[in-house]
């Protein structure tokens, strides 16, 4: 059924991703593609696989494939003041997802337990309308199979009672270097995920479009231009004459190394 | 949007398919034309085969065509099922009063019910067809309110031109029908013209500021992409129509959509059944290449908002 669930799903799981740590290493993309060619989704087709240059499909050249998650990498502002951000971007889940009301089959659809959006790969018809309706770009159709894949959020990872409680996150959380992926339940107002959304001030991307994606983005923390922003000081000299005021002076003491330190300090 | 030819066969073949089957039910019904056996044949055949052919094209586009079946089930969300509902459940109708024209030579009264019938369901078939894009809020070239006039309109006109082809053949009012299909053609010029200004002078929402939300940060870029060659989202998504053809081939569509037909037409008019159908049928070709045009420019002039993420500033 395409209709929406008719009880908006109290559990949103989803992921926070952190723009500020990600550094763009493309692990989470590699790993989300080694669970996943075993998965609910499998096979994860590659075409022209062992070449960059050759031209097997006559119109194009290089490997190509399916994947659920791309890292791309932008540019923002100008000059001195512009950022490199690292972006990895796949399936939001949206409260309101149109890839799946667009669905003449059936076969995409969002569980009401959770909120995961998933296409059921025996009763897609590859009709490919759910990834024009999808404006993020998470589904791409695997031209071997003749149907639409697109992330589980690990579906066959996350409920896995055979792995360690610790675990059950998806591949991209898991395998993330940096930590700049976390995995909870959004629609918990006081999960750890939520609570980092409210106190970085994390956002949806294209708001505009109104799907109410459930995954959020944490934006870049504002640059450290200045040294003085850091916590440092902003001038040597004044530090190295309030350094010298705090060596600790025998001055006053008494003793051998008062003496020492009176007659050397003549 | 990548141009597939499957689907601007699909739309152009199924629309000028239902835009005679709605002109078929409406003048039999009205005895506008004869129910004459040769009129019957041909003319459902046209109807019926560019509808059948148009049909059968769109499910080369599936990946799984064998499964095409499923699609009848979603109407209540979706509407490429429900223009699949549409489109099987016209058949009926327009079957028996198919049969009523060619069988029994009579397309009013009782069987001129039928011909309304399959009628509505032409409209409401390409009605279908043009929401499954007009519906798409990812692209602002499709969800524009001219959109569903424009395969309303191309629809009539298109089998206008066919069914003045059949009237000039074999009897009828063929200057009522020529009329119609001019009207019909100068009106969808008309929106077609309309609808490609405004799609020009459109101020895209969505830009790469707000699919990233770095426009804090100031202007967005794509430094590096995900992948070292096209991906499916690009392929399928990211086809740019070279700018400057498209205003070469807006007068191409237009020309040899409207103006050659409208020409052919006249002389058309003025042979009548004294082989006015060979004009005529000129006019039908013609007419559909320029169709061909437009829809191949409805495609491929679409752009998604997908693309902001693939170095489009907006979309």
């Amino acid at each position: 059924m395409t209709s929406l669930p008719t009880i908006a799903p109290t559990k949103k799981l989803g992921l926070v991703i952190d723009l500020d740590i990600c550094v763009g290493c493309h692990a989470c993309a590699v790993n989300c593609k080694e669970w996943n060619s075993g998965g609910h989704s499998a096979p994860m087709t590659d075409w022209n696989a062992y070449s960059g240059t050759e031209s097997e499909d006559g119109d194009d050249a290089g490997a190509w494939g399916v994947w659920f998650n791309r890292v791309h990498t932008y540019e923002a502002g100008e000059g001195a003041e512009s950022r490199t951000v690292h972006f990895p971007r796949s399936c939001l889940h949206c409260e309101e997802p149109a890839c799946v009301t667009v669905c003449p089959t059936g076969a995409s659809y969002k569980r009401e337990e959770d909120g995961i959006v998933l296409v059921n790969p025996d009763t897609c018809i590859g009709c490919k309308l759910c990834s024009w309706a999808c404006p993020y770009g998470a589904r791409e159709y695997d031209y071997t199979d003749g149907v639409m894949k697109k992330c589980t959020l690990c579906i066959d990872k996350i409920y896995n009672e055979n792995l360690e409680e610790v675990d059950r996150v998806p591949a991209c959380v898991s395998t993330c270097p940096v930590g700049a992926r976390h995995f909870g339940d959004l629609g918990d107002a006081d999960s750890a995920v939520s609570r980092l959304v409210s106190e970085r001030g994390g956002y949806d991307l294209m708001p505009e479009m109104g799907y109410k994606p459930t995954n959020k983005y944490l934006p870049p923390r504002p640059r450290k231009v200045n040294a003085g922003d850091t916590g440092a000081p902003t001038k040597l000299e004044a530090l190295a004459a309030e350094a010298a005021d705090a060596v600790p002076s025998n001055a006053g003491g008494s003793g051998f190394l008062a003496w020492v330190d009176t007659m050397l300090s003549r | 949007m990548h141009p597939a030819s499957s689907v601007i066969f699909f739309t152009t073949a199924s629309g000028a398919g239902y835009g005679l089957l709605f002109l078929l039910g409406l003048a039999g019904a009205a005895g506008l034309v004869p129910a004459g056996l040769w009129f019957g044949l041909i003319g459902f055949a046209l109807a019926f085969g560019l509808i059948t052919a148009g049909l059968l094209a769109s499910t080369l586009h599936l990946g799984r065509p064998e499964r095409a079946w499923r699609a009848m089930s979603q109407w209540r969300s979706s509407w490429l099922s429900r223009e699949g509902m549409a489109a099987i459940v016209t058949y009926l109708p327009a079957g028996i009063f198919a049969l009523g024209w060619v069988l029994a030579g009579e397309a009013r009264g009782f069987w001129g019910v039928f011909g309304i019938l399959a009628s509505t369901g032409a409209v409401v078939t390409v009605i279908c067809t043009g929401m499954i894009y007009a519906s798409l809020k990812t692209i602002r070239q499709w969800r524009h309110p001219l959109v569903l006039p424009g395969y309303l309109l191309l629809g009539l006109y298109t089998g206008g031109l066919w069914m003045a082809m059949l009237a000039c053949a074999f009897g009828g009012d063929a200057t009522t029908l020529i009329w119609v299909t001019v009207i019909a053609g100068a009106a969808a010029a008309a929106v077609k013209w309309t609808y490609w200004s405004k799609i020009d002078t459109q101020i895209p929402v969505t830009t790469s500021g707000t699919a990233t939300g770095l426009s804090g940060l100031g202007r967005v870029r794509m430094l590096e992409g995900p992948s070292t060659s096209k991906n499916f989202v690009m392929r399928e998504m990211g086809y740019r129509v070279a700018r400057k053809h498209v205003p070469k081939l807006r007068t191409i569509a237009v020309v040899a959509g409207m103006v050659v037909p409208f020409a052919l037409l006249l002389v058309a008019g003025a042979m009548g059944t004294a082989g006015g159908w060979i004009p005529a049928l000129l006019a039908a070709l013609s007419g559909s290449a320029g169709v061909v045009v437009e829809r191949w420019l409805f495609f491929a002039e679409a752009t998604h908002v997908v693309t902001t993420y693939y170095g489009a500033e907006a979309a």
